[in-house]
Order: structure tokens, then C-alpha cells, then sequence
């Protein structure tokens, strides 16, 4: 239903866009949006509400209210009034069972008024208890507005970007441009963020729009929705323009569809060229309502009443509507026929974003606003934001009905009335904090836009203070509600590729994400590469290891301080394992370290634990002063390991050194060539067979890999590792161990030198040797396999939990590590792990599963 | 966003330091179990002036310990702190706290 072009028409008439509206196909013109396009079509209804799901209407038609979400091209709570149309969209209404006309659900405000209180089911669904089920069955279904994914959920990729401007313009009204044109001038480089897209490019400055400044962080930082990109902006300056908001009034019925705010009806008349209604009437405390009534009339409304707040004060006002439309105005008992209402209670200056930077805010009782003042430096607010605006009344808290008795409603997106309000107070949430977080008032999609100053000022009234002493509640990030998609956008962080990456993609292996590494998971057998390094000969990559030098006159004495066992006794050429604890006694670390000579030596860390280590190296280092340099070479270098009863015989293959057991023996470090590689040889044993690992520059690494699998080493992957090493009950720091594990509980005392002067963690397990463990980590074995997380249960509850299990070939059973009550820590102790709902017994075992003293290792 | 001066690099974006608490004082003798608490779990959290360890990770590797005002993120000053090496305690005992999860 259009009408001729009006004055500030925005559409063009020769350019029609065709959508899709609840199988209807829907026509609108450029620079229309989906709602104006469905308004001209006849539609009234555009939502149900959040709980009565009463019919609503377009109300601020400027992004600001709920009323009209729908869900586009299957992206839920797309408000209408401001989403441009497009060709091909696919427009559903959302929160209805039925349609937007015949909702079912409206029962819930026919019949469940009386029921549906504010704090309902916070009082009611909790009892019976069994109840519950049900209770959660049904709030689930009908909680949250719309639904994500589905059959018809999308798929979309979100970026973040990183972005710097000098001058940050947030808004796009007039002010907004005349300060970002202004700062242009003088040669700053500005950005303008508009959420509209009502501002055109190719200024002086750069335009983003539709975007939205989601909130002001500390330093400076704004995060900007621009549908598909996160930008995160640093500027220096930011210009607040974010306006007003205008206001509605509290009176029976001011939900109905046909009651508007101003702006709403003065877009739809002049901007799209929409006839709003057939007869109106104006209820409003400044001449931003009156106003409209110039608009109405061009557009052919008939403008029949109108209430100017400021010279008349009518004690009862109501809407009364039928089946959820607006019908007729009752003003003390003179009633007025029309099917459109614009109400207006005055502007509120949008100030949350200052708000969040840091500005205070003030109650200006003359004009019945909060203005910001005290702005933090690097921040300013212009036009409306900053409270520039004209002449207002203060409207009445709310307005009594009379003999009209429908609901007054302070909150629309969550449904919350004036006497939901007044119940929250008698019962005792008399604070605005306390009164929003019962109510839920000012928590829903407009976050406050529009029911903030209603429900301080109503809280005012009734506890007789005034909206000063009320004051607001604290803002908030987001301002505008944000995709979480966006949120979760890519960061582009670094995948770490080991120096023989390529070698295992050629060989097909199944790579996986372990920390920033990726690595091998497994060759496409796991259990034939378990068998091969158990029989014969397998070779792994383990150049992800972290790998430190340590090298300094000090080196020995840093060491035995950080470690709690000895290291300044450590003979040059040996190797010894070591547990990097705090000194609140936790597990942080572990690996070996192997010493090279009098002031040098090599340690290695877990696969994710080379930078942690190497800081807390430096850390230490600089409260104690000592004279050691410290430097992280693990990307400079390849790591392998050979493992397997053969590893010897292959090795002799391609080196001139003496590698017979008793030159190059169990726990010996060696520099030795192999296959023309300068190595570090250490002969250590993770996966618990005979075995080398050896470290060489990374550019040679492939060429000594290739080397190895010439002579017939098996490549293992990550998966037939962690078989082997839970044979031989070795633990992985961080899947084995948590943030409460500590050297006795995991089984370790003998590590503990407490002769030593002073060790980081010393005092924490002096502590634990008085006062004793609390858990325990033992071994257990099975017949069948418990997830890792499983729990150890005794009497029904749960005394532990497993951290690993594999299924042993070589052992012929399931084995595992798991945590129990220090007194089940005994060899053979039987225990309880729980399995798909079913308790299965275990039994304890707090010796290595195979090979338990170690012969192979040195053999 | 705020600038913090590296004793090594000068002032250089906080974006390149990794933050670790505020400096504690590590016992000199074996503390009892509520003394060692304190030391391991317990921090001041002021909202003032703080002295707090700083980690030059994305520059020069540095460890050094900043006076910040925790109110404005205003840096007073940076500087290399005195090590105190031996189980003797220097006037000002440079301690650390425990690291968060490594």
C-alpha cells in the first residue's frame, strides 16, 4: 500500500527485490527493508511475544526493539525493520506454534496470566522434584527466542581483524558525521561505524556500515560487528554518536499492534512511502511526537486525537485493542477509534558505550533523562549521546487504565509488566539490580534500550525516592547483539610442522592435533607399529619435544634448585630424568636432562612444555642472579627415536662409533655421526624397549629419517606410543597428571632429594609428607576398556578416576592408570572402574606392566 | 592498550609482554603450611601502586619487575630487579609467585 512519493523518500521504485515471507512471495524496493516491505504488503503482525507470545507489531521500526525478529535465510533474531531486502531471502517467523496470526502458544496469555507471574517457576518447578524432568523438558522448549542451526542452519565463516584508527566515529547521525568530517579535516584518519548504512561512502573518510560497535574495552579497544568481520579497533580517539533512543510511555495496553514510537511511523511514512494507518492519535511529552502528525498527514492519516503531555495531564490512559490490535484511545473515558498510536516519552541519550568506557551518569530530573558526564580521556560523545536535546516533560511513571484493565507493559522483549514490577519490590528486590535480575527487566534483545529508564523511574515511584537515588545498573558489553559465530571467528593461530612433517604425510599417515604441533597419530596400523617396535624396529618422531641448553658456570647449581633431584652430581655424557615442580608442590613438567659437560647441559620437556619451561628457567634465573645463559633450540632441531630390539644393530649400520653396550650404555649421552649426521645420541627409553633418541640439526632430519627406514625401522605414531609407554606405566604430565598432582601422589618419592639445601616445591612436599596424600596415581589392569575419565567407584560412589588405558596385546589385558584413595594404593588391591553404567573389577598393580625392571632398557 | 618500558628495548606495546603477578616474597626459611599458602596462593590484589613481574616473550626474553598503577594501568617505573641468590635473605627478597597452569 503505497502511497506517492513523499519528501525524504529513500526507495527506488525501479529496482523491486522479490523475497520469500512464510511461503508468500513479498515485493520490495531498493533501500527498502525486509519490514517495510512486509508492512507495505499489509503484514501487522512481525512477532509473538517472549512469554505471552501476544501478537506485536513494528514499534521503534530502528533496530532498537524485539518486535520484529525473525529468522532470514535461517539466521535467527534478524530484526526486519533495519535488514535491507534482498532476492531470494527466506523470511520465518519464530517463537509461534501455528503462524504469527494464530499462535498457540497465546494460550499462555488467555489462561496463564494469572499463573505466570514474574519468578514463576523459580518457585513452582521445584517441586515435586521427580517433576523435573518434564518441567525442563517444557521451559527448554519454550525458553530463548529462535533456533540455531537445524536443517535449515547455515554455515558461514567469520575473521577477526585486527585495526587501527586515529579517530573511531561511532554513529552515523548528523552529529556523527560532523565530527568525523571535522577530525578529516584536519588530517586524522577517521573511520565512521553506522549501524544503519544510511551513510554513503567516498567522504573524507572510510565508512563501515551495517556495523556495530559492540562495546568501548580498556585501552581504547572497540570491537566492531560488521556481519562477517570482527573488527577489533584500537583507536585513539573514540567519538560517541549513538543518539537517543526514544522512549515509550507505560499505560494498559501499550503493547497492542498499532501503538508506535515516532520514529517509526515518520520512517514508514516518509522514508518508504507508507501510508502507517487509517486514523491516528498522538500521545506524546515533547514535539519529537507531536511532529509526526506533519508526517501522518501527507501521508493520508487522519490524525484524530492528540495529547500533548505537557499542557494536559489525564489521570486514566489506555489502549484497548481486539484480538491484539489496537482499536481505540481512551483518555479519562473519551475514546478515540484508530488503528495507529504513536507514543512518545521523550529521547533517552544512548549512553551505555560511554558508560563502558567509563563515564559516570547523572539524573537530570528537568528533562527526566540519564546524561553522561566525567568522560574518560580519548573519549567524547557528541549530539544526543552527549544529551543535546530539546525540551522535554517528564512522563508519569505509568498510567492507570481506569475501568480498562489491560496490561502495562514496562518491558516488551522480556514481558515484563508494571505489576510484575510491583511484586518483584514487595518481595523484596527493592534495588534496580536486584528488580532486573528477578524480573529479567532490561535483559532482553534491546538490553535496556527501551525499558531501562521505564523501570527506574517506576521503582522510583513506588518506593517513593526519586531516580537519582534509583540509579542505573552497571552496562554492559554487547550494546547490540552479536552472532556467536563472530565471537568464535578464526584467530589464525600458528600450526607448528616438525622438520619431518612432509615425510609423514608421503606416508600416509593420519595427522593430528597435539597442542600447536601436528603429529602423527598413527601410520594406519597402531598395532602392527606396536608389534614392530616391540619385536624388531620402529622409529617415531619426537623433534616436538622441547629442547633447552643450559650453560653457564651457575648451570649445575640452577639446576639442582629447580629440580628436586640432583644435578651437580650428574657425570658429563649421563643422563637423568627429571619433574619440574612450583613451589605449591604441583607437577608442572618433565623430561631429561642430559649433561654435556661442566657448565653445559641439554634438557629436554614435554611437547607442549618447551616455552613455559624455558620462561620459568629465565624466571628463576633473574630472582637468583646466576650466571647461566639459557636458550630454547627446539625448532633448530630434529628429534628421532629408534626403538626396538634391532635399534643397536641398526644404528652400528650407520655410525663409526663404538655403540656396544658397554661404550654407549643405558642413560649415556654421546655425540656420534649417523649416516654422515652430526647426532646427540641419548640412550633413554619412553617407549620401553632398547633405544636412541637422537638430535640433529633440522635441516638434516629428513635425510636421517630415511636413513633409519632404509635399514627397516617401522614409523610408529603417537597412538602406539602411548600403548607402549603404558606398559611401562611411564606418565604424560598434563593426561595423567592435574593441577593437584604432586610428587608423592603420583608415585614419585624417590625422586625427592630432600638432603638438597633448596629445591623449588621442597616445602610443599615436606608438608605432604607429614600431613599425607589425599590420592594416589597406581596402575590397574582389566578386561575391558574404561574411557580415559572413567570413574573408580566403591560403594556406589566415586573414589577416583581413570587418566589412561589401552588395550595391551603384549600384556594380554586392558591396563591403565588411574587415581584411587591413598589406601586401595597396593599392589594387587582390587577396585571398581565404571563402564557404560555397569561396575567392572580392576586390579592394582604399582609396578610397571612390562618389563618391570627394566632389563630391556639395558640390554 | 598501554605502553610498558622494557629495561632492555624501551617502551614497547604491552602486547609483547606476558604478565606474571604481582612480586611475592618466597620464604628464606622452610615455612610452615599457612605461611607456605599464604606465599603460594595468596596475593594483595591491590587497587594502587603494585610491584609485578614482567616477561619480555615476544622481544628480548627479559624478566624484569614494573610498578604499575593497577587503577589507570599508569607504569611508574621498570627496572632489573637485585637478584638474591643464597638462602640469606637481601633487603628486598625478589620472590615469585607461583605460575598460573602451565
Amino acid at each position: 500500500m503505497r502511497i506517492a512519493p513523499q519528501p525524504g523518500e529513500r526507495i527506488d521504485r525501479r529496482k523491486p527485490f522479490t523475497f520469500e515471507y512464510d511461503g508468500a512471495k513479498i515485493t520490495g524496493f531498493e533501500g527498502d527493508t525486509i519490514g517495510s516491505a512486509l508492512y507495505a504488503a499489509g503484514r501487522r503482525v512481525f512477532s509473538r511475544s517472549f512469554k505471552y507470545h501476544r501478537p506485536r507489531g513494528l514499534l521503534c521500526c530502528s533496530g532498537d526493539c524485539p518486535n520484529c525478529m525473525m529468522t532470514v535465510d535461517g539466521v535467527p533474531n534478524v530484526r526486519l525493520c533495519v535488514e535491507p531486502v534482498r532476492d531470494g531471502a527466506v523470511v520465518r517467523a519464530q517463537n509461534v506454534l501455528g503462524s504469527l496470526e494464530r499462535d498457540l502458544l497465546s494460550v499462555v496469555d488467555r489462561l496463564g496470566g494469572p499463573f505466570t507471574p514474574v519468578g514463576f517457576y523459580y518457585r513452582t518447578m521445584i517441586r515435586p522434584r521427580r517433576l523435573w524432568p518434564v518441567y525442563e523438558r517444557f521451559l527448554r522448549n519454550v525458553a530463548g527466542l529462535g533456533r540455531v542451526g537445524g536443517a535449515d542452519g547455515h554455515a558461514r565463516r567469520y575473521d577477526t581483524e585486527h585495526r587501527r584508527a586515529e579517530v573511531l566515529v561511532i554513529g552515523g547521525g548528523g552529529a556523527g558525521r560532523q565530527a568525523a568530517a571535522a577530525a578529516a579535516a584536519e588530517g586524522r584518519q577517521v573511520v565512521l561505524v553506522d549501524e544503519r548504512g544510511g551513510v554513503t561512502a567516498g567522504g573524507p573518510y572510510e565508512v563501515l556500515a551495517p556495523a556495530r560497535a559492540l562495546g568501548i574495552y580498556e585501552g581504547g579497544l572497540v570491537p566492531v560487528d560488521a556481519g562477517d568481520v570482527l573488527y577489533r579497533f584500537r583507536a585513539e580517539r573514540i567519538v560517541v554518536a549513538t543518539g537517543a533512543i526514544e522512549q515509550p510511555l507505560v499505560f494498559p495496553g501499550n503493547d497492542l499492534v498499532g501503538v508506535m514510537l515516532p520514529n517509526g511511523v515518520r520512517r514508514l511514512a516518509s522514508e518508504w512511502s507508507i501510508k502507517p494507518g487509517e486514523h491516528a492519535a498522538i500521545v506524546s511529552v515533547d514535539d519529537n511526537g507531536l511532529e509526526v502528525a506533519e508526517d501522518l498527514r501527507r501521508a493520508g492519516t487522519e490524525v484524530a486525537r492528540v495529547v500533548d503531555l505537557r499542557a494536559e495531564r489525564p489521570v486514566h490512559l489506555a489502549a484497548v485493542g481486539r484480538r491484539g490490535r489496537l482499536s481505540r484511545l481512551v483518555v479519562d473515558g473519551e475514546a478515540v477509534d484508530c488503528d495507529l498510536l504513536v507514543m512518545s516519552g521523550g529521547r533517552q541519550p544512548a549512553y551505555s558505550l560511554l558508560a563502558q568506557s567509563g563515564a559516570r551518569v547523572e539524573y537530570d530530573p528537568q528533562r527526566g533523562i540519564f546524561v553522561p558526564t566525567d568522560l574518560p580521556p580519548g573519549v567524547e560523545a557528541v549530539g544526543s549521546a552527549a544529551g543535546e536535546l530539546g525540551p522535554a516533560a517528564v512522563p508519569a511513571a505509568s498510567f492507570d487504565g481506569g475501568r480498562n484493565r489491560g496490561r502495562s507493559f514496562v518491558c516488551v522483549c522480556e514481558d515484563v509488566t508494571e505489576k510484575d514490577l510491583k511484586r518483584a519490590l514487595a518481595e523484596g528486590f527493592d534495588s534496580i539490580e536486584l528488580a532486573k535480575r528477578y524480573t529479567t527487566v532490561t535483559m532482553g534483545p534491546c538490553q535496556g534500550r527501551l525499558c531501562h529508564v521505564s523501570s527506574i523511574r517506576l521503582l522510583a515511584r513506588e518506593t517513593e525516592t526519586d531516580e537519582a537515588a534509583i540509579g542505573t545498573t552497571t552496562a554492559r558489553p554487547p550494546w547490540s547483539p552479536v552472532e556467536l559465530g563472530l565471537l568464535a571467528g578464526r584467530h589464525y593461530e600458528a600450526a607448528k610442522r616438525t622438520p619431518l612433517h612432509f615425510r609423514h604425510v608421503e606416508a600416509g599417515a593420519t595427522m593430528m592435533w597435539t597442542g600447536q604441533w601436528r603429529r602423527p597419530f598413527d601410520y594406519g596400523d597402531s598395532e602392527a607399529e606396536v608389534r614392530a617396535v616391540h619385536e624388531s624396529l620402529g622409529v617415531i618422531d619426537v623433534s616436538t619435544l622441547g629442547k633447552i641448553l643450559v650453560e653457564g658456570p651457575d648451570a649445575p647449581e640452577l639446576l639442582e634448585r629447580l629440580y628436586p633431584n640432583r644435578f651437580a652430581d650428574l657425570a658429563a655424557g649421563r643422563i637423568r630424568y627429571g619433574v619440574l615442580t612450583t613451589d605449591g608442590g604441583r607437577i608442572m613438567d618433565d623430561g631429561t636432562i642430559a649433561r654435556l659437560g661442566d657448565e653445559l647441559y641439554y634438557v629436554t620437556t614435554t611437547s607442549t612444555g618447551s616455552e613455559s619451561v624455558c620462561e620459568w628457567f629465565e624466571w628463576w634465573n633473574a630472582v637468583w642472579g646466576y650466571d647461566v645463559e639459557i636458550v630454547n633450540v627446539t625448532g633448530a632441531l630434529a628429534a628421532v627415536n629408534l626403538a626396538g630390539p634391532r635399534a643397536r644393530e641398526a644404528l652400528a649400520g650407520l655410525t663409526d662409533a663404538d655403540v656396544s653396550n658397554d661404550a654407549f650404555r643405558y642413560l649415556d649421552a654421546k655425540e656420534i655421526s649417523v649416516a654422515g649426521i652430526p647426532c646427540l645420541g641419548l640412550r633413554i627409553g619412553f617407549v620401553g624397549e632398547l633405544g636412541y633418541e637422537l638430535h640433529c640439526p633440522a635441516s638434516a632430519g629428513e635425510h636421517l629419517w630415511d636413513a633409519l627406514v632404509a635399514l627397516g625401522a617401522v614409523p610408529f605414531g603417537l597412538e602406539p606410543q602411548r600403548v607402549l609407554r603404558l606398559e611401562k606405566a611411564h606418565i604424560i604430565v598434563g593426561q595423567d597428571t592435574d593441577s593437584e598432582s604432586n610428587l608423592l601422589s603420583a608415585g614419585m618419592p624417590w625422586i625427592v632429594k630432600l638432603e638438597k639445601e633448596d629445591f623449588v616445591g621442597k616445602w610443599a612436599v615436606e608438608h605432604l609428607q607429614e600431613r599425607g596424600v589425599r590420592e594416589r596415581l597406581v596402575g590397574f589392569t582389566m578386561d575391558v576398556l574404561p574411557p580415559e575419565g572413567a570413574q573408580v567407584v566403591r560403594d556406589g560412589r566415586p573414589v577416583g578416576r581413570v587418566t589412561s588405558a589401552r588395550v595391551s596385546e603384549r600384556v594380554g589385558r586392558v591396563i591403565g592408570l588411574a587415581w584411587v584413595g591413598p589406601d586401595r594404593a597396593e599392589e594387587g588391591a582390587a577396585i571398581s572402574i565404571r563402564v557404560d553404567g555397569a561396575d567392572h573389577p580392576a586390579t592394582v598393580t604399582l609396578t610397571p606392566f612390562y618389563d618391570p625392571q627394566g632389563e630391556l632398557l639395558r640390554s | 592498550m598501554f605502553l610498558l618500558a622494557c629495561p632492555h628495548c624501551g617502551p614497547r606495546s604491552v602486547d609483547e609482554f606476558k604478565y606474571q603477578g604481582e612480586v611475592t616474597r618466597r620464604p628464606p626459611e622452610r615455612p610452615t603450611l599457612r605461611e607456605l599458602t599464604d606465599y603460594v596462593y595468596f596475593r594483595d590484589n591491590v587497587a594502587g601502586v603494585q610491584r609485578e613481574w614482567w616477561y619480555h616473550g615476544t622481544g628480548c626474553g627479559l624478566w624484569f619487575v614494573a610498578e604499575r598503577d593497577t587503577r589507570t594501568n599508569e607504569v611508574l617505573r621498570t627496572e632489573i630487579p637485585e637478584p638474591s641468590r643464597g638462602r640469606t635473605p637481601a633487603p628486598v627478597e625478589a620472590a615469585v609467585p607461583d605460575t598460573p597452569a602451565v
